[in-house]
C-alpha cells in the first residue's frame, strides 16, 4: 500500500507544479486580451484621463510581471486578494458560487453515474437487443444536441407546464429539499449531456472483455450471464470506466456555463465569464485555479482507484 | 435663459398646490386603458434584466450597465429628475436659479430628506457627491460632464452654488445624470463602497451579477412614489431564459425583449409589451479625418445609400423610427421638424460620388453585436443596398470583447449605439463638438462649434430653437455620422403590473425609474 501513498504524494507535488504553470498561462492569456479592466468597466464612456486614474488606483499601471509576483505572493499565503472590479474579497465572491457549482455537479453526478453504469451494464448484458439499441440511440441523441437546446426542450416540456421552475434560483435561505427541486432541470440537462459517454464506455469496456479466455471459461462452466458480467468482467473493466467518470465529473464542475446561463444558476461559470470579459485578473486566476485543481484531483483520484482495482499495478514486478 | 426660468416658475407654482413636485409626474389621465388604475401600495416586484455582471459595484464612477443603473436609481436620489414628459423636475434639489449668463447656478436643497442610515441630507453631501466625479484623480465615466464645473460652494445650510466655466442653460438637466447620485459624505468624501442612499428603496442584499433585493424605505420623502413593498432584481442574460421566466410567472417584468421573438411573446396570455421611443439611436460613425470620409460628398453618398426603413423593419422589427443623420429624436424639445427626411436613393448617392470625382468607392465597415443588437446584420443589409450605388461596403465582423476600446474610434468606420442624452446641447457636446472625447467622427465644423457655444447660453427660446435647427441641418448634411434609426426600448410585463399612461423614454424602464413609478394593479 505504501506505493500508493508515494504515488499520491508524487502526483500531488506535480499537481501543484501544474497549477503554478496554469496560473502563469492564465495570467499571460488575460494580458494578451485587448483592453484592460479600466477600459472594460468604463466601456463606451472611457476617456484617456479616467482610464489613467482608474489604472493608478488599482495598480494596473505597473508592469505585468510585478502584478503577477504580487498576486502569487498573496496566493501562496492563502490570500487571493480582492476583486479589482468591485473590491470584494475573492474568497467571499467565490465561496457561495463554488458551493453552488459543487452542489449542481454532485447532484447531476448522483443521477448520471449510477444511471450510466446500470444502463451500460444492462446494454452489455443484453447486447444487440432492442434494449441495447434503444438505450444507445437515446443516449447518443442526448449528447449530440447542444446543451442549451436540451435545456430549452426540458423547459418547454417540464417548466412551461408548471412541473418544475424554469429558473434555478437558490440562495442561503433555500432548504436542501427545495434546492433539489429547483435545480432538477439543470441537473437533468447535465445528466442527459454526460450519460452517453459513461454508458458507452461501460458497455464497451465490458464487451471488450467478454472475448477473453477466462470469460469463456466461466460461460463453459455454465455461469449465468449476469454473474459473469458483474463478478468477472466488471472488476477488470473498472479502470477505463473510472477514468471516463472522472473526466465527466470534472466537466460537470468546469464546463457548465451555458446551463448556468439558461437556468440563471449562480455558479462559477458565469463568474469566470464576467471576470474574463472585464479583465478582472485576480478573479480569473482564482477560478481558473479551482477548475484546474478539480481536473488534477479528479484525475489523481481516477488513477488511484484504477490502480487499486488492478492488482498488477499495485504489485509491479 | 428665460425658457428654463419660465419652466421653473410654473413648476414652483405647481408645487405650491401639490404636496410634492414629484406628484407632477403622476398627474396624468388615468383610466384610459383597463390596466391603468389608481396606484396602490404593496407587492414585491420581480424584475429580470439582460445585464448585470459579477463585477458590478456600488461605486457611482463605474455604473455602466442597466442592472446597476436601475438598482442605483432606486437606491439613490439625484439633484434633478427627468419627468415622464421629458421636462425637468427637482428631486434632492427643490428649486434652482441661475445668473443671467447661466454661469452660476444656485440649487436649493430640499429639507427633510434622510439617508437610509438615518443621516439628514445636507449641502455637504451634495458637494462631496459631485466632487467625487471631478478632479484629476477621478476615474468616473461622468467626469467629462462635470468638468465644466469650476467651483462648488455652499451659501447657507441648504443652498449649493455651482460656478461653471461658461454659461450652460441646460446645466440642471446634467445634474439628473445617473452617475451623479447624492450619497452621504463623511469628512467631505463619499464612500463608494457603501450601499447607503436616499432613494425609495433600501438595498437588503445584492449579489452582483445574480440578484438584488430591495425593500421600501419607510421614511422616503416622496408621498406618491415607491408603491412596491420590495423589489427583487435578477440578471438573466439569456434572452430565451428571460422570456421563459416571464411566461412561467417567475418574474413580473423583463427588459429587454428579444426583438426576433417579440411577436411570439405578444401572443402569450397575460403578457403585455411596452415600448418607448426616446433618444436611443444606432449610428455608423466615420473618421472624417481619413480618406475617403474626409470628403463630404462621399459621406453624403453613404447617407443616401442606406435603406433606413428596411433597417427599422428588419433589425428593430418595427420597434423604432428612421433617423435623419443627426442624433436628436422626434420627442425632443428642439427636434427639427422642417428638415426633409433622407431616404434611400442610389441615384443621389451616385451623383454625390461623381461630385467627389469617383465612380465607385470601397470602404470597410466594422461592426459587432456589442455595438448594438443586430449591428452586423444591419451592416450587411447596408452593404447589400449600397452596392446599387457603386459603393462597395466590406463588412468587417469585429469581436464583441473589447469593442469599445479597440474598434470604436480606432477603425475608420464603425457601428455605435448611443443611449442618447436628454438635451440637444448635451448630446451635441458629448459626441459632435470639436475635440470632445467621444466625438467619434473626429468632426470639426467651425459654424457648428460656434452655434453650439452660442446656443448653450442663449436665453431666447426662439433664437435657441433656430440655432438647434441649424445645427441638426449641419450635422445631417455635413456630419460624419450615418444615423439610420432610433431604437425603441422594448420591455414586457405581466398584466398585473400597471404604470402611468405616460412612460418616460429617456432611458429604458421608465427612465430607470419603473420600480419607483409603477405598481401592481
Amino acid at each position: 500500500m505504501s506505493k500508493i501513498w508515494i504515488m499520491i504524494a508524487k502526483r500531488l507535488g506535480l499537481g501543484v507544479l501544474t497549477l503554478f504553470a496554469i496560473s502563469i498561462i492564465i495570467f499571460l492569456a488575460t494580458e494578451l486580451l485587448p483592453g484592460d479592466l479600466a477600459r472594460s468597466i468604463l466601456g463606451q464612456s472611457a476617456t484617456e484621463e479616467t482610464v489613467a486614474a482608474f489604472q493608478r488606483e488599482l495598480g494596473l499601471d505597473q508592469p505585468a510581471h510585478v502584478r503577477y509576483a504580487q498576486w502569487l505572493w498573496g496566493a501562496v499565503q492563502g490570500d487571493f486578494g480582492t476583486s479589482l472590479a468591485n473590491r470584494r474579497p475573492i474568497a467571499d465572491l467565490i465561496g457561495t458560487r463554488l458551493a453552488n457549482t459543487m452542489f449542481l455537479a454532485i447532484y447531476a453526478a448522483a443521477i448520471a453515474v449510477p444511471l450510466s453504469l446500470i444502463l451500460g451494464i444492462m446494454a452489455a448484458l443484453f447486447r444487440n437487443t432492442w434494449f441495447d439499441r434503444g438505450a444507445n440511440a437515446v443516449a447518443l441523441s442526448a449528447i449530440s444536441f447542444p446543451e442549451f437546446f436540451v435545456a430549452y426542450i426540458l423547459i418547454f416540456v417540464l417548466a412551461q407546464s408548471g412541473l418544475f421552475p424554469s429558473m434555478a434560483r437558490i440562495d442561503s435561505t433555500t432548504t436542501f429539499a427545495d434546492a433539489l427541486y429547483k435545480t432538477f432541470l439543470p441537473a437533468l440537462t447535465l445528466t442527459l449531456v454526460v450519460t452517453a459517454h459513461m454508458m458507452r464506455m461501460t458497455r464497451a469496456a465490458i464487451i471488450n472483455l467478454l472475448a477473453s479466455p477466462y470469460i469463456e471459461m466461466a460461460q463453459l462452466k455454465g455461469m449465468p450471464p449476469a454473474r459473469i458480467i458483474l463478478v468477472h468482467a466488471l472488476p477488470n473493466a473498472l479502470a477505463p470506466i473510472i477514468t471516463v467518470i472522472a473526466l465527466n465529473l470534472a466537466y460537470l464542475i468546469t464546463g457548465v456555463v451555458v446551463v448556468e446561463a439558461v437556468f440563471v444558476y449562480p455558479g462559477l461559470g458565469q463568474l469566470m465569464v464576467d471576470s474574463v470579459s472585464k479583465r478582472d485578473i485576480p478573479v480569473v486566476q482564482a477560478v481558473a485555479l479551482i477548475f484546474a485543481a478539480a481536473y488534477v484531483l479528479l484525475n489523481l483520484l481516477a488513477d488511484v482507484l484504477a490502480t487499486l482495482s488492478n492488482p498488477r499495478l499495485i504489485h509491479p514486478k | 435663459m428665460t425658457d428654463t426660468k419660465f419652466g421653473q416658475v410654473s413648476r414652483r407654482g405647481l408645487i405650491k398646490g401639490a404636496t410634492a413636485m414629484t406628484a407632477a409626474g403622476l398627474i396624468l389621465p388615468f383610466g384610459a386603458g383597463g390596466a391603468l388604475a389608481e396606484p396602490k401600495r404593496g407587492g414585491i416586484l420581480r424584475l429580470a434584466q439582460g445585464s448585470g455582471s459579477t463585477t458590478d459595484s456600488y461605486d457611482p464612477a463605474t455604473w455602466d450597465s442597466q442592472f446597476v443603473q436601475v438598482l442605483n436609481t432606486a437606491r439613490c436620489g439625484f439633484l434633478t429628475e427627468i419627468a415622464p414628459d421629458g421636462s425637468l423636475v427637482g428631486e434632492v434639489a427643490e428649486s434652482w436659479e441661475a445668473t443671467p449668463d447661466a454661469k452660476v447656478w444656485r440649487f436649493k436643497i430640499r429639507k427633510g430628506i434622510t439617508f437610509h442610515s438615518g443621516k439628514d441630507l445636507t449641502a455637504e453631501d451634495v458637494i462631496a457627491s459631485i466632487n467625487y466625479h471631478r478632479g484629476p484623480d477621478s476615474k468616473s465615466a461622468a467626469k467629462p460632464i462635470v468638468d465644466p464645473i469650476v467651483e462648488i460652494t455652499t451659501d447657507g445650510p441648504d443652498v449649493v452654488v455651482f460656478t461653471l466655466e461658461a454659461g450652460n442653460a441646460d446645466f440642471p438637466f446634467i445634474m439628473s445624470d445617473y452617475h451623479l447620485a447624492i450619497l452621504p459624505a463623511n469628512d467631505g468624501k463619499i464612500d463608494p463602497t457603501s450601499s447607503d442612499g436616499c432613494g425609495g428603496y433600501v438595498v437588503e442584499s445584492w449579489e452582483p451579477g445574480v440578484t438584488a433585493r430591495l425593500r421600501r424605505y419607510e421614511n422616503y420623502w416622496k408621498p406618491n412614489r415607491a408603491w412596491f413593498d420590495g423589489i427583487e432584481m435578477t440578471a438573466i442574460h439569456d434572452a430565451a431564459a428571460r422570456q421563459n421566466a416571464l411566461i412561467t410567472g417567475e418574474v413580473d417584468v423583463i427588459d429587454p425583449v428579444d426583438l426576433n421573438t417579440v411577436a411570439l411573446l405578444q401572443r402569450a396570455p397575460g403578457i403585455r409589451i411596452l415600448s418607448t421611443t426616446g433618444t436611443q439611436h444606432y449610428t455608423f460613425a466615420m473618421d472624417t479625418r481619413q480618406a475617403p470620409f474626409n470628403d463630404n460628398n462621399v459621406r453624403l453618398a453613404l447617407k443616401y445609400a442606406i435603406d433606413r426603413q428596411e433597417l427599422v423593419d428588419k433589425i428593430l422589427n418595427g420597434y423604432g423610427s428612421v433617423g435623419n443623420d443627426h442624433p436628436i429624436g422626434p420627442s425632443q424639445r428642439y427636434f427639427n421638424k422642417d428638415l426633409p427626411q433622407r431616404t434611400y436613393d442610389p441615384d443621389k448617392a451616385k451623383y454625390h460620388l461623381k461630385q467627389a470625382g469617383l465612380d465607385s468607392v470601397s470602404v470597410q465597415l466594422s461592426a459587432a453585436d456589442a455595438a448594438f443588437p443586430g449591428a452586423v446584420d444591419a451592416a450587411l443589409l447596408y452593404s447589400e443596398k449600397a452596392a446599387a450605388a457603386g459603393i462597395n461596403i466590406e463588412v468587417v465582423r469585429e469581436p464583441n470583447d473589447g469593442y469599445w476600446s479597440n474598434v470604436w474610434m480606432k477603425k475608420p468606420w464603425s457601428a455605435v449605439y448611443w443611449g442618447g442624452r436628454p438635451t440637444e446641447d448635451w448630446m451635441f457636446t458629448t459626441a459632435y463638438a470639436a475635440g470632445a472625447a467621444w466625438n467619434d467622427s473626429f468632426w470639426d465644423h467651425p459654424r457648428f462649434n460656434e452655434l453650439l457655444v452660442a446656443a448653450r447660453s442663449e436665453l431666447d427660446e426662439d433664437k435657441r430653437r433656430a440655432m438647434y435647427y441649424e445645427m441638426q441641418e449641419i450635422v445631417s448634411n455635413e456630419g460624419g455620422v450615418v444615423v439610420p434609426m432610433f431604437a425603441s426600448y422594448v420591455m414586457a410585463m405581466s398584466d398585473r403590473v400597471a404604470h402611468p399612461e405616460q412612460v418616460a423614454a429617456n432611458w429604458t424602464l421608465d427612465g430607470f425609474r419603473a420600480v419607483e413609478r409603477w405598481w401592481f394593479a
